[in-house]
């Protein structure tokens, strides 16, 4: 089983004459983490909404865990996504009025899959999570998210999206609101903690000094024909 | 979800408790206003019971009514003696109530009557007046006097106690009649009607307190003696009627009758026979007529207070709009954040919703306590001045229809929010540009 598979995506936002997205083929096998890099406004957060199913996809065009998203429909499509997608966000990832735990446990309340592959007891799993991610200290886990900063958000948002083992994990230039040394961590981290859930990592950014960190590294602009 | 909704408004606790105190007034003002007219349509309908018709000098029936039965503001020029006692012989009549006003004790009017008032008189569906302590008029001598319950415990009056009254209805009076003193005899139980606020004085005393004013140079000390030598004069009234045994005294003027008729179908024909007596202009009052009359006159007042408290809840409601509404754009980024963990358009819409349910239904609550600590205030404000209480209800129908009303009012509202944010979570999905 792959984790996510492209095939003969093209995608038009509406309104739009050019096809934003003709992507021939990608792939991502179980547990593979890819770096994808491309300048800004080429296309990256586009994709990243075409395979998390925010937005209208063929039929056939992207699989995720060998379900195809093109075929599900809105509901359906939203239930899928929390069940085998975690999603990180460039910055304000977290709900600022609830606490930093609450937050990683969010996946657990909307999906039952990832409550049950969270393990008996999900918030000790959240708590092993943050702690992994360098967040032991009790009080700062029970405080509102919006008394993190930015550095901590991004490692509340890494732990909601582990949660519960999914299948893939999309990463939308994540590091871009840190600093250098925070960036190296972070990424380190991230790709730590999803080889240990299992999860594939499908991590975009423009900044290639990050590609070390990963299995394979893959040019946007080469990949995506539609792209002008 | 919904607490998930309340711990999003909790985040944003001051406006949305002024959203809530809006809500709450308008819910406390609406019921309020219902209260009170039921309160005091109440009260005056229970003042009434019991009198068939009510017979005084030629007036207007909405102002005899108010004068006699709750003793505010006056009749005519006294009705005869003469015509009290026609009222009282003719066929169809049961009993007839003598009454005479105009004067009060401490700003509380004293009505001059019989022990013949206390026999007849109902209240509340049909109760009759009875006594908490003492006795009624009756062989109390002439300067006896029965105070209602208001008036008792506003001025901790027990029988014996001494009371002067004044002249005129005004609440502050300097004439006062303090060289004829009353000697309480008895105190009644509450009724919730305007005879709580009343003082009752034998028709003698009354007579007498008018005979000092005419006579100055009369013995104080003794005024019980002074009335029935002063009006000898008028007994041969009664002499050639002959029911001279049933008044022990005659008064020369009276101001009102209450009268209960053997059998209430004769009231249109004996209220011809009243209008068209040629001695005496009177007129005969059917209470519930005046009583129907007078809430056609203050219906309009009504339904102006009935609008702005509606108003004010319309109010309360665009607050609440106003207030979901605002928010939306700044918490964009939370329903993409909540589209992202699985959350569908759906429920986003529902928690909007349930946020505007959680608001007004904390405003229908704390308007009902609003209303009720309110109730604990002005209740005995309005019972001392008017003799009504707005009373604290048990629930009726009506007023739970209201509080539905207004909870759908205000999921309704919430569709704007919600319908806009429904298209916004469409059209936004996870990438909301910064
Ligand atoms: N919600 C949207 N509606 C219409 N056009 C969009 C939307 N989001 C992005 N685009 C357009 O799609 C193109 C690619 O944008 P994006 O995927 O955000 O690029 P990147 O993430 O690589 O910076 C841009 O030209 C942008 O204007
Ligand atoms: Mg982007």
């Amino acid at each position: 089983m792959r984790a996510l598979h492209v095939e003969n995506l093209t995608f038009n936002w509406p309104g739009s004459e050019n096809a934003t997205l003709r992507i021939p083929n990608l792939s991502l096998a179980q547990g593979e983490r890819n770096f994808l890099f491309g300048p800004s406004g080429c296309g990256k957060s586009t994709l990243l909404s075409a395979i998390a199913g925010v937005v209208d996809v063929s039929p056939g065009a992207i699989l995720v865990a060998n379900n195809d998203i093109g075929a599900l429909n809105g509901g359906a499509r939203d239930r899928f996504r929390v069940d085998h997608i975690g999603m990180i966000f460039q910055v304000f990832n977290l709900i600022p009025w609830l606490s930093a735990l609450e937050n990683v446990l969010l996946p657990c309340r909307f999906s039952k899959r990832r409550l049950a592959r969270a393990g008996e007891d999900p918030a000790g799993a959240a708590r092993h999570l943050l702690g992994e991610l360098g967040l032991s200290d009790t009080s700062l886990v029970s405080k509102p998210a919006s008394e993190l900063s930015v550095g901590q958000q991004q490692r509340v948002a890494a732990a909601r999206a582990l949660i519960g083992k999914p299948d893939l994990i999309l990463a939308d230039e994540p590091t871009s609101a840190l600093d250098e040394a925070a960036k190296a961590a972070f990424v380190d981290l991230l790709a730590r903690e999803c080889a240990e859930a299992g999860s594939a990592l499908l991590f975009v950014s423009h900044d290639r000094s990050l590609e070390h960190h990963f299995d394979r590294s893959v040019d946007f602009l080469a990949l995506n024909g539609g792209a002008a | 979800m919904l607490v998930f909704s309340l711990r999003s408004l909790w985040n944003r606790r001051f406006v949305a408790g002024l959203t809530v105190l809006a809500i709450s007034l308008s819910v406390a003002l609406i019921l309020g206003v219902e209260r009170l007219r039921d309160g005091a349509r109440d009260s005056f309908a229970n003042s009434a019971s019991g009198i068939d018709l009510i017979v005084a000098p030629r007036g207007n029936p909405v102002q005899i009514l108010m004068a006699t039965v709750f003793g505010v503001g006056g009749t005519g020029t006294g009705m005869t003696w003469d015509s009290f006692e026609w009222l009282e012989d003719r066929p169809e009549v049961a009993w007839a109530v003598p009454i005479q006003m105009g004067d009060n004790h401490r700003g509380y009017p004293v009505i001059g009557t019989d022990a013949s008032y206390f026999e007849h008189f109902r209240h509340s569906g049909g109760q009759p007046l009875t006594l908490a302590a003492g006795t009624i008029l009756t062989g109390d001598g002439a300067d006896a006097a029965v105070v209602g319950a208001e008036v008792a415990a506003r001025f901790d009056y027990a029988p014996g106690a001494l009371i002067v009254n004044a002249h005129g209805s005004g609440e502050v009076s300097f004439e006062l009649h303090d060289d004829a003193p009353f000697t309480i005899s008895g105190v009644l139980e509450p009724t919730g009607t305007a005879v709580d606020r009343m003082v009752f004085v034998t028709l003698e005393g009354f007579d007498a307190l008018h005979a000092e004013e005419d006579a100055p140079a009369a013995d104080p000390l003794d005024p019980a003696a002074m009335p029935t030598d002063d009006h000898d004069g008028h007994d041969d009234h009664g002499e050639h009627e002959g029911t001279e045994a049933k008044h022990s005294h005659e008064p020369d003027r009276i101001n009102a009758v209450y009268v209960g008729l053997i059998d209430r179908t004769n009231v249109l024909g004996l209220q011809r026979a009243v209008n068209e007596r040629p001695s005496d202009a009177l007129s005969a009052v059917l209470p519930a007529v005046a009583l129907a009359e007078l809430w056609g006159i203050t219906g309009t007042a009504e339904r102006a207070m009935q609008l702005m408290a509606w108003a004010v809840a319309l109010a309360g409601m665009i607050g609440m709009v106003v207030m979901l509404s605002a928010t939306l754009d700044t918490r964009r980024r939370e329903f993409a954040i909540l589209r992202s963990v699985g959350a569908t358009p759906n429920r986003i819409v529902a928690l909007i919703v349930a946020e505007a349910a959680i608001l007004t239904a904390a405003g229908l609550i704390l308007g009902l306590v609003l209303l009720t600590a309110a109730t604990f205030v002005i209740d005995p404000i309005l019972s001392a001045r008017f003799g009504l209480r707005s009373g604290l209800n048990v629930f009726g129908m009506r007023e739970l229809a209201t509080l539905f009303l207004i909870f759908w009012a205000g999921l309704f509202a919430s569709l704007i929010p919600a319908v806009r944010v429904y298209r916004m979570t469409l059209a936004d999905g996870l990438s909301v540009r910064l």
